[in-house]
């Protein structure tokens, strides 16, 4: 079986790449991972689209205050310095440049940056949330991911088959086997795990790899 | 002047059959419950409101606040980003029976469409949905070189809202998260009814500190210890309350 890394370690990775000081917002479910892994000595802000900038972490269970929770509904926490603003407020910070990061979820990333991550198609209810707000306006648009689907297709793919989310609005992908930049329509391979071959790396990618320079190790501790 | 209503009855006895009701709230956080439950027993007492077109983040949770109002079939439609929740059933099943319609908007523009109906903008554009399904129909512009997707304000009849402090006047501060999109629903609509934690007299609340100016606020009613729709759900809470 080929290695690759854990979720945790996916965020963790993609933790190693935010500076000291950066507003940063994190997609609902495993994006909210990232924030655990914040390198020692850097301090981020952490922005929820419901209206809260600078939370702390999970309470206690029984501590919850459900006026003081998160985009995905989840408690947390005040810290010194939070500050709270109402929703078009928070929504002029996602699309008006001021977040530095923005890391987000996705069914499907293609080659020129198209996302897909909000619809698996037409069954059922459709339900959108910050989203499509989230891909306009943050300096990059991140995504974390496994390299591929739970039935082994590639997630990284020459154009999105799935409901688009946004156009050619991610920069960077994280995924289970690799780090890999949106560079001028294509992927650009930047790291990955020295235990997989390129060519092994290239037959689960649904779009060609390109190479720009050497091809860093993707190194993560045991989490 | 004083805006202060007695009652919750009595606050929300002018929403008519068919009105569009911005409400308040983001997830259980600002959801102002009472309003929304003197709604349904107006309803059962008089068969009116119905038809309702609410505008909400969401769909209602579990079987109170929107959920209840929508399970009593009360709800024509639903505006909104989320219609999903921890318990989403009584949409959910509405929706797949073809029973109430939903116009689904992206969070960032659902805000900046109340709020540019409550600032008198009847359009603007925006770079959210451009090139998705969420876009189809609406007009496109480039500026600067980069395309935009054109969207229409969102005014309503009525908003529903909650608020932590009010004066007679009608400013209002709110309680941490619960403030999200009530600010701008007490701007985008005709007459806003705001449950208040507290009502104090005019002084009560520091200029300084007034998060919604009264000019916005047509009414506010004392809730002193409102129910939080997280923890009406996490005890399985019903409203009306279901008898055995």
């Amino acid at each position: 079986m080929t290695p690759k890394l854990t979720n945790a370690q996916i965020a963790w990775r993609a933790a190693q790449d935010i500076a000291d000081g950066a507003y940063v917002n994190l997609g609902i479910g495993f994006p909210e991972m990232v924030a655990r892994f914040q390198p020692p000595g850097r301090q981020a802000i952490f922005h929820t689209e419901n209206g809260i900038l600078g939370f702390g972490g999970a309470p206690e269970p029984g501590a919850e205050d459900w006026d003081l929770i998160n985009a995905g509904k989840k408690a947390v926490t005040l810290k010194p310095g939070t500050a709270f603003f109402h929703h078009a407020d928070s929504f002029a910070m996602v699309r008006g440049g001021h977040l530095d990061v923005a890391i987000l979820g996705a069914y499907q990333v293609a080659q020129n940056g198209d996302l897909a991550n909000w619809s698996t198609g037409p069954k059922g209810v459709p339900a959108v949330g910050g989203a499509m707000d989230l891909v306009h306006g943050a300096k990059r648009v991140a995504v974390i991911t496994d390299h591929v689907t739970k039935d082994g297709k590639p997630k990284l793919v020459q154009s999105c088959t799935l409901p688009l989310t946004g156009v050619g609005c991610v920069t960077r992908v994280y995924t289970s086997l690799a780090v890999v930049d949106v560079q001028d329509g294509r992927f650009v391979l930047r790291e990955k795990l020295p235990a997989i071959s390129l060519d092994d790396l290239q037959a689960v990618t649904g779009a060609r790899l390109h190479l720009d320079g050497a091809v860093g190790d993707l190194v993560v501790p045991e989490l | 002047m004083d805006k202060r209503i007695p009652n919750l009855a009595t606050a929300v006895a002018g929403i008519p059959d068919g009105a569009t009701v911005m409400i308040g709230g983001f997830g259980g956080s600002g959801a102002p419950i009472e309003l929304i439950h003197a709604l349904i027993d107006r309803y059962l007492a008089t068969g009116s409101p119905k038809g309702l077109t609410i505008i909400n983040n969401n769909a209602g949770n579990g079987h109170v606040g929107i959920a209840a109002l929508i399970e009593q079939g009360m709800v024509r439609k639903m505006v909104c980003s989320f219609p999903r929740s921890a318990d989403p059933r009584v949409f959910t099943e509405k929706y797949l029976a073809g029973e109430i319609e939903l116009e689904l908007v992206p969070q960032g523009t659902l805000a900046e469409r109340i709020r540019a109906g409550g600032a008198g903008i009847p359009a603007f554009y925006t770079p959210t949905s451009y090139g998705t399904d969420l876009a189809r129909g609406k007009p496109v512009a480039e500026f600067d070189g980069r395309p935009y997707v054109q969207e229409r304000w969102l005014k309503a009849d009525f908003a529903l809202i909650k608020a932590e402090t009010g004066d007679h006047y009608g400013n209002l501060t709110y309680r941490m998260a619960a403030r999200n999109f009530s600010p701008l629903m007490a701007m985008a609509a005709a007459r806003t009814i705001a449950q208040v934690t507290q009502a104090v007299a005019p002084g009560g609340i520091d200029p300084e500190h007034v998060v919604t100016p009264g000019i916005f606020v047509s009414s506010i009613v004392e809730v002193a210890n409102p129910a939080q729709e997280e923890v009406l759900n996490r005890a399985d809470a019903h409203y009306p309350k279901v008898t055995a």
